[in-house]
């Protein structure tokens, strides 16, 4: 069991910047977030676009927005759980407790939750048939890659995953690589490889095809795919990999209680708390009248709502507020010399 | 004002105005047209407003960039009549448009 003053969910920047504002008053706190890397949206969906509307910063990419977020918070040392969701959160007393779907807990008065539009799940196949061999036979990731030595591979999909799996997979396995459109969008370099691999037998390419149909009793036999003529195809294989990128879903935050309206959750412009004590909403996940789906309004909500959780993780304390231009406490932690 | 339909996958036809300029996108978000979830907020990130252009249209809009057809590998069944409603910019020639929202868009 991990004991925190404050549990922040989601290492975008909003969050980043929460856990910035946590330290630097004293408190202590570490975050979770499903995806394997720090920067949340803008990692995942715009790490090479730039942003023109950061305070004082005339334009960054959102990977140069993360890693100076990053370099913000590295005095404080903060503990962040990747690759991990956080599936439960139920009263423990005056504590919240937290559950990850790893199974680690967390015992904290204050959970942020500063989950965007909440976590990204890889992208499914549209057969709803497809949920039974999921983990099975169907995969939208790729953990072990031994289960596929000499059997027949389908991969779905055009972009640098499907097509690094096809050339991967192709020297130990039957590969079919199904994409629904003739160009792909992967490196060069990969794609003249999938081509000279598809010429000499190695990969089998069916483009202007989409997945139609999955048959099969416990594991999966067959797949049918449908061309753009209508023609459709029937293949036998053993697994389909499908590699369409991630999606992001509400997932679990929707039984935690919470007031959500739209996928957002509503809380007061205060404390930025939800309709639950002690369990607050920064950044593009929580409305309110006016609210603005900016990475500033995040940091202006995070930082608020840091200034709550004191009073909940230090109920016998008064919070003072300090600058850090001045503030010598401050200066101590962050480590740097006082004037 | 350009007039803007869009077909929801229920049957239902809703039809707007959206000021030359906006997208259909932001058309469809600012009147609360249901089954255009628009995540990332029209930065061709996200896959989640996707529509099916009617065909009268397909040939009359701008063609679709790159990164757009990019994106429409990840929609939730892409067919060829397919495009993301944040690229498509509302002007005078698109009073009329036509537009059917998917079954779902994840």
């Amino acid at each position: 069991m991990n004991k925190t003053d404050a549990l922040i969910i989601g290492a975008g920047p909003t969050g980043l910047f929460t856990a910035h504002q946590l330290k630097l008053i004293g408190l202590d706190c570490e975050i979770v977030d499903n995806l394997d890397k720090i920067g949340g949206q803008c990692i995942e969906l715009y790490p090479d676009k730039p942003i023109y509307d950061i305070p004082a910063v005339p334009e960054c990419t959102g990977e140069e927005l993360t890693n100076n977020l990053i370099n913000q918070i590295k005095p404080f040392n903060i503990k962040t759980h990747l690759g991990e969701r956080v599936d439960e959160v139920k009263k423990d007393g005056e504590n919240w407790f937290v559950k990850t779907n790893l199974g680690k807990t967390f015992l904290t008065p204050n959970v942020i939750i500063a989950g965007g539009v909440g976590s990204f799940e890889p992208r499914k196949f549209p057969p709803k048939e497809c949920e039974k061999f999921e983990n099975k036979s169907i995969f939208y990731s790729v953990k072990d890659k031994t289960i596929f030595e000499g059997k027949t591979v389908s991969i779905f999909g055009g972009g640098d995953s499907a097509l690094d799996w096809a050339v991967e997979l192709s020297k130990s396995s039957q590969v079919n690589l199904i994409h629904r459109r003739d160009d792909f969008r992967g490196a060069q370099a990969t794609v003249d490889k999938v081509y000279e691999l598809a010429k000499s037998g190695k990969i089998n390419l069916y483009t202007k095809y989409q997945l139609m149909n999955v048959n099969g009793e416990d594991a999966l036999e067959s797949i049918e795919i449908k061309h753009d003529s209508k023609e459709i195809k029937k293949i036998k294989t053993d697994f389909a990999l499908g590699f369409f990128g991630l999606i992001m879903q509400l997932g679990p935050i929707a039984d935690w209680g919470l007031n959500i309206d739209k996928k957002t959750v509503a809380v007061d412009t205060e404390r930025f708390e939800t309709n639950q004590k002690g369990i607050y909403a920064v950044g593009d996940i929580c409305s309110y009248p006016g609210k603005l789906k900016l990475i500033l309004s995040g940091f202006h909500e995070g930082a608020l709502a840091a200034r709550a959780c004191f009073k909940l993780a230090r109920p016998n304390e008064k919070y003072r507020f300090e600058f850090t231009t001045s503030s010598k406490t401050i200066k101590d932690r962050l480590g740097v010399k006082s004037d | 004002m350009p007039k803007i339909t869009f077909n929801t996958h229920d049957n239902k036809t809703h039809t707007i105005e959206v000021q030359n300029g906006l997208t259909v996108m932001e058309g469809a978000v600012q009147n609360d047209i249901p089954g255009i979830d628009a995540d990332c907020g029209g930065g061709m990130a996200c896959a989640t407003c996707h529509v099916y252009v009617d065909e009268d249209w397909v040939a009359k809009l701008p063609q679709k960039d790159d990164g757009e057809e990019d994106m429409l590998d990840m929609a939730f069944e892409p067919k060829k009549n397919s495009r993301l409603s944040c690229q498509i910019i509302v002007s005078d020639e698109l009073d009329g448009l036509v537009v059917n929202i998917p079954s779902k868009q994840s």
